[in-house]
């Protein structure tokens, strides 16, 4: 059964710029079919397309990005392969193991294995992100309460299957770049918010 | 009891007279906040955020019982400040370790914060240092606990071990500002909650039978289990639905899987959960999960050979730890191949149960485990019942404790657990052979003897005899004295002495014979001495009587008499009867397969040794899976068929599979459920049919409850008088499991200690000069074994035992089926 939507006009009105385009009708007749493919073919605009492109091709003036010699800069806030950060004091790996990451990864493509050390504290023995399935949508790098997992530049990831992991070697900062003060800092998702800190209720202390 | 009507926010409902408003309201889906009640235990009042308004009086819906016609508020402004201020005060100093904290996702602290909605701390205290606590497979965390005292609350009136309490907590006290002006309860509250902290009772180190109750119930993440600890999320888990395959409890359990690691993605069984507000575990149930048949595929010759085996066999013999599928599959083998079926366990009980129908008239016992949490006089006979049934141990505790209740336990074996259950419980140390006096003891005190049989009266008659006695007595004399005092003369003004003849009572202590009743049947069993008046005493005020009758009696020379003994008790006195199924579906066999005595000249063994063995523990010429990895039907103690399923995967070939090479042509194990024997009063339910859960109410509804049938009796209630010179009185040794073992099964856990020994407790070690790990040679006229000591500080006496699950020990080899044998024991 065909069935008509009916609109409402919601977001139509005198003022503004919205028009219904103009779309002429379907030809029904074998002849009008044949008509409109003549015409189609053997209208000047292919033409016209083939000049622009010989045009640009003889100015010798091209404005496409040299990839891979040439990279665009990246904003702060892109979103491609993650890392795992230390702090910058002690230098432990920020990662708790709280394991939110994994839960609300929406591509379900976060694995993590944790025990208790011998400190009796929780330790992330293994952490792995399949990259085949990521989605980038940063969801990982928002949850994390301790700004651990956070979303780096590297965005080249090809792979010759499908199925593609980081490990925790992979994505943690290794501690000679943390010593050197390399690591970087992501300000995209989940970071803190500038006046976080005025924004929150303080706990009252007893001493 | 009778049926009344509330009304809780306007909602207005039925529930018996004298029940707690909480339980009324969940059982009819009304939402009262609670953080210490624990259904089935006493209500504590830690908490106190279940606070309600009922007939305009605040009351605790946890302790307050509802009267007909009451009118009940949840919420009134003053009831949700308190709340309010009773979870800030829960968040006081509470570390913020819900990014690793074991309990994170299923916690009640963070549920009710949200719940009431708390987004800023009014109060605050300084912290004391509280360094975290390894008690063995239980790990406490002092500052995550939040003193619901529900560990406490389970341990003693669930569990009976009362192996936890409340220590000092070493705080500064709470600044006297908040007093005033915080909400009254919250402050209440707040000031138990920061004088104390959990300690076990022995000091450092938790002495009790490791059930994991307590962790359990534990609201927070301050009581865990050691080994699961920061291993996962508990969302992280499937929750697979079964019935525990250890004892014949049967209790409900959700095995916890998730796979092994990133590089293993096989499923593996984390831990496993109760619903511990309807059902407890024990330890072996909770810590023994991971007993599976691991990396098993299918080699066709093996299997080939397996047929060839059964086409050769003429017996399969096998242990109760099976399905009642697999039961009724060797049961149909049987029929085609005509194979002996033997399992001597299982047929012990089956010969019990037939013998006791000869006099009830029943299929089945009349009892169950409900039954005896409801009693308020309970009694066990045969059993070692903290390790037999941990399960029926608890409701016996539970009765003891909620209903006032007090009871008898009648063993060779000494407990202390049984024992420090209440103070109103007595053991009976009657020596070995002498259950059947006890049966008629029970007969004798408890029985209708206007009803009973004539030559069973006379014969427990023969037992009494009229003892004069000289009894002191204290009576009440009056004596008069003449006594001289001073008395002011108020006229003159002066003292003067003035004597006066006073009369009063004093107690005076006279010798007087009397005539009493003598019970020889007291002496005969070794009851101590003033029985008769602790028994009187036990029995003031007595409605609900429950017994408990274990393997001890199944395996008794005279079986035949003690069952009879056991239907008259059922029919001539108010007890109910519960019969306690040796391992896990004993009963599910007993009712399903034909058994035979002895074993013929080629023999399967199924999960036991024979010529060609089929084994779930791995060990056998073909494979099975074991019951983390079959679905199927057990048969529990209180008669329930209940459901278990798949929890780990299994790769290899099923019994099913051999049936078939037999032309029984099924595709799935689980068709044969509703092919149960319906005349042995199973029912023709399909398998995905069966429900495996609880109602809010504390209904269970899992599988379906055998049908008790009637069978057709002679009326002959004659029973054979017991022989006391039979009585074992030399040095004996016991066939039993320690606390957290019942199998093979059990000792493959992680967790559970793999090898056994003897069994020997504290004191006799000392007496005999053992200590812990010597080796020696237990001989009986059956065999001779020899093993380790080990001690085993939840008995007492000089009985030692020998267990079953360390099947090396071949302890069964020592014994003539009666589970107690002359023994010596000698250090080599
Ligand atoms: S970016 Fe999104 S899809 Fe990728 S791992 Fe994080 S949450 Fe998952
Ligand atoms: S959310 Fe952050 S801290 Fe938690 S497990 Fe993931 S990376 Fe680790
Ligand atoms: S493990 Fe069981 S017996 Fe031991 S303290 Fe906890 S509840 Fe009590
Ligand atoms: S350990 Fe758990 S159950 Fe026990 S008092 Fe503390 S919070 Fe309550
Ligand atoms: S072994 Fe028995 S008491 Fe323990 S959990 Fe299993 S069924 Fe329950
Ligand atoms: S639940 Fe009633 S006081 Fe805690």
């Amino acid at each position: 059964m065909h069935h008509e939507e009916v609109f409402t006009n919601r977001n139509v009105t005198e003022s503004s710029a919205y028009y219904y385009v103009d779309i002429e009708s379907y030809p029904t007749t074998g002849w009008d079919k044949f008509k409109q493919v003549v015409r189609r073919t053997f209208s000047g605009e292919l033409f016209i397309g083939l000049w622009v492109v010989m045009r640009e091709m003889i100015k010798f003036d091209i404005h496409t990005v040299q990839y891979p010699k040439e990279k665009l800069p990246l904003g702060p806030r892109y979103r491609a392969v993650h890392k795992l950060l230390r702090l910058w004091e002690s230098g432990y790996e920020r990662c708790i193991g709280c394991g939110l990451c994994e839960k609300i990864c929406i591509s379900d493509c976060i694995r993590m294995d944790t025990r208790i050390d011998e400190n009796s504290r929780k330790e992330v023995t293994e952490y792995s992100i399949n990259l085949g399935r990521c989605i980038f949508c940063g969801y990982c790098a928002e949850v994390c309460p301790e700004l651990a997992i956070v979303h780096g530049p590297r965005y080249e990831n090809a792979s010759e299957q499908r199925a593609h992991f980081v490990i925790k070697d992979d994505m943690l900062t290794p501690l000679d770049l943390l010593k050197a003060g390399a690591q970087e800092e992501y300000p995209g998702f989940g970071a803190i918010i500038p006046g976080s800190d005025d924004a929150v209720k303080k706990t009252p202390l007893a001493y | 009891m009778n049926e009344i009507t509330i009304t809780i926010d306007g909602k207005v409902i039925q529930t018996q007279e004298g029940e707690y408003i909480l339980n009324a309201a969940r059982a009819n889906g009304i939402f009262i906040p609670a953080i210490c009640y624990l259904s089935r235990c006493s209500p504590t009042l830690a908490c106190r955020i279940c606070l309600v308004e009922a007939d305009g009086k605040q009351v605790y819906a946890c302790n307050a019982k509802a009267k007909n016609g009451m009118e009940i508020k949840t919420t009134t402004p003053n009831i949700l400040a308190e709340r309010r201020a009773i979870m800030e005060v829960y968040d006081v100093n509470h570390p913020l370790e819900c990014g690793v904290c074991d309990q994170s996702g299923e916690c009640e602290l963070q549920n009710y914060t949200l719940e009431v909605g708390v987004d800023s701390q009014t109060y605050s205290i300084k912290d004391t240092h509280k360094p975290v606590q390894d008690w063995g497979l239980i790990h406490y965390d002092p500052s995550l606990c939040i003193m619901c005292e529900r560990c406490i609350t389970v341990c003693e009136d669930m569990i009976g071990d009362a192996a936890l309490s409340t220590v000092a907590r070493g705080s500064d006290p709470i600044e006297a500002e908040f007093k005033e002006t915080m909400p009254k309860d919250a402050y209440a509250m707040w000031n138990k909650l920061n004088k104390s902290l959990i300690a076990p009772n022995g000091g450092d180190t938790l002495d009790c039978t490791n059930c994991g109750e307590c962790s359990a119930v534990c609201p927070v993440g301050a009581l865990v289990s050691s080994d699961y600890q920061y291993t996962s999320n508990a969302w992280e888990h499937q929750q697979i639905p079964a019935t525990c395959a250890h004892c014949s409890a049967g209790c409900q359990i959700s095995y916890d899987i998730k796979h092994t690691s990133i590089a293993n993605p096989e499923p593996k069984i984390y831990r496993v959960k109760n619903e511990w507000n309807y059902v407890s575990l024990c330890g072996a149930g909770r810590y023994g999960y991971d007993f599976e048949n691991r990396d098993v595929v299918k080699h066709p010759e093996a299997f080939d050979a397996a047929v060839a085996a059964f086409q050769k066999a003429d017996t399969i013999a096998f242990t109760s730890t099976i399905t009642n599928e697999e039961a009724l599959i060797l049961q149909k083998l049987k029929e085609k191949l005509g194979l002996r079926l033997v399992n001597n366990e299982a047929l012990a009980f089956k010969n019990f149960l037939s013998d006791y129908s000869t006099i009830s008239g029943k299929t089945l016992y009349s009892g169950d485990l409900k039954q005896v949490h409801d009693a308020d006089f309970v009694v066990s006979i045969g059993s070692a019942l903290k390790t037999d049934n941990p399960n029926a141990r608890f409701a016996m505790n539970n009765a003891l404790s909620m209903n006032k209740g007090s009871g008898l336990y009648f063993h060779p074996i000494s407990d202390p657990v049984i024992c420090n259950m209440s103070k109103n419980v007595t053991q009976i140390q009657h020596s070995p052979m002498m259950e059947e006096a006890v049966l008629y003891l029970m007969l004798d005190l408890f029985g209708d003897k206007s009803a009973m049989p004539s030559a069973l009266v006379e014969y427990l008659s023969s037992f009494h005899s009229v003892k004069t006695v000289t009894v002191e007595e204290t009576v009440d004399e009056k004596v008069t004295e003449t006594v001289t005092k001073m008395v002011l003369n108020e006229e003159s003004g002066v003292e003067e002495e003035v004597t006066e003849e006073v009369t009063k009572t004093v107690k005076k202590k006279v010798s007087k014979e009397v005539e009493v009743d003598e019970n020889a049947l007291f002496g005969l069993l070794n009851a101590p001495a003033g029985f008769v008046d602790t028994l009187t005493k036990y029995l003031a005020k007595k409605e609900k009587f429950a017994l408990m009758v274990g393997p001890d009696l199944y395996t008794h020379p005279n079986a035949t008499n003690c069952a009879r003994l056991v239907a008259l008790i059922e029919k001539y006195t108010q007890f109910s009867v519960t019969m306690i199924p040796n391992l896990a579906n004993t009963l599910g066999v007993a009712m399903i397969c034909d058994l035979d005595g002895e074993r013929g000249n080629y023999t399967i063994g199924y999960n036991t040794a024979g010529d060609f063995t089929l084994s779930a523990l791995g060990d056998g010429d073909l494979d099975m899976p074991s019951l983390n990895q079959q679905e199927g039907t057990l048969t529990s103690i209180d008669k329930r068929v209940n459901p278990t399923n798949v929890a780990l995967p299994y790769g290899g070939y099923v019994l099913n599979d051999i049936a078939n090479a037999f032309g029984l042509n099924t595709t799935l194990t689980v068709e044969y459920t509703a092919h149960l024997p319906v005349d042995k009063g199973f029912k023709a339910v399909d398998f995905d049919a069966l429900p495996n859960h609880y109602t809010n109410s504390g209904e269970e509804v899992r599988g379906y409850v055998l049908e008790n049938l009637s069978v057709s009796v002679t009326g002959d209630e004659s029973v054979e008088p017991f022989d006391a010179s039979k009585a074992i009185n030399e040095k004996v040794i016991y066939l039993a499991n320690p606390v957290l073992q019942f199998s093979a099964f059990t000792a493959r856990a992680h967790q559970l200690p793999s090898s056994g020994g003897l069994y020997v407790a504290q004191t006799a070690m000392e007496t005999n000069g053992w200590s812990e790990g010597d080796c020696v040679r237990v001989k009986t006229s059956h065999g001779e074994v020899n093993t380790i000591v080990i001690a085993d500080g939840k008995i007492e006496g000089d009985i030692a035992y020998l267990p079953t699950f360390d099947t090396t020990l071949n302890s069964e080899s020592l014994f003539d089926g009666y589970r107690f044998a002359a023994v010596s024991i000698q250090k080599v």
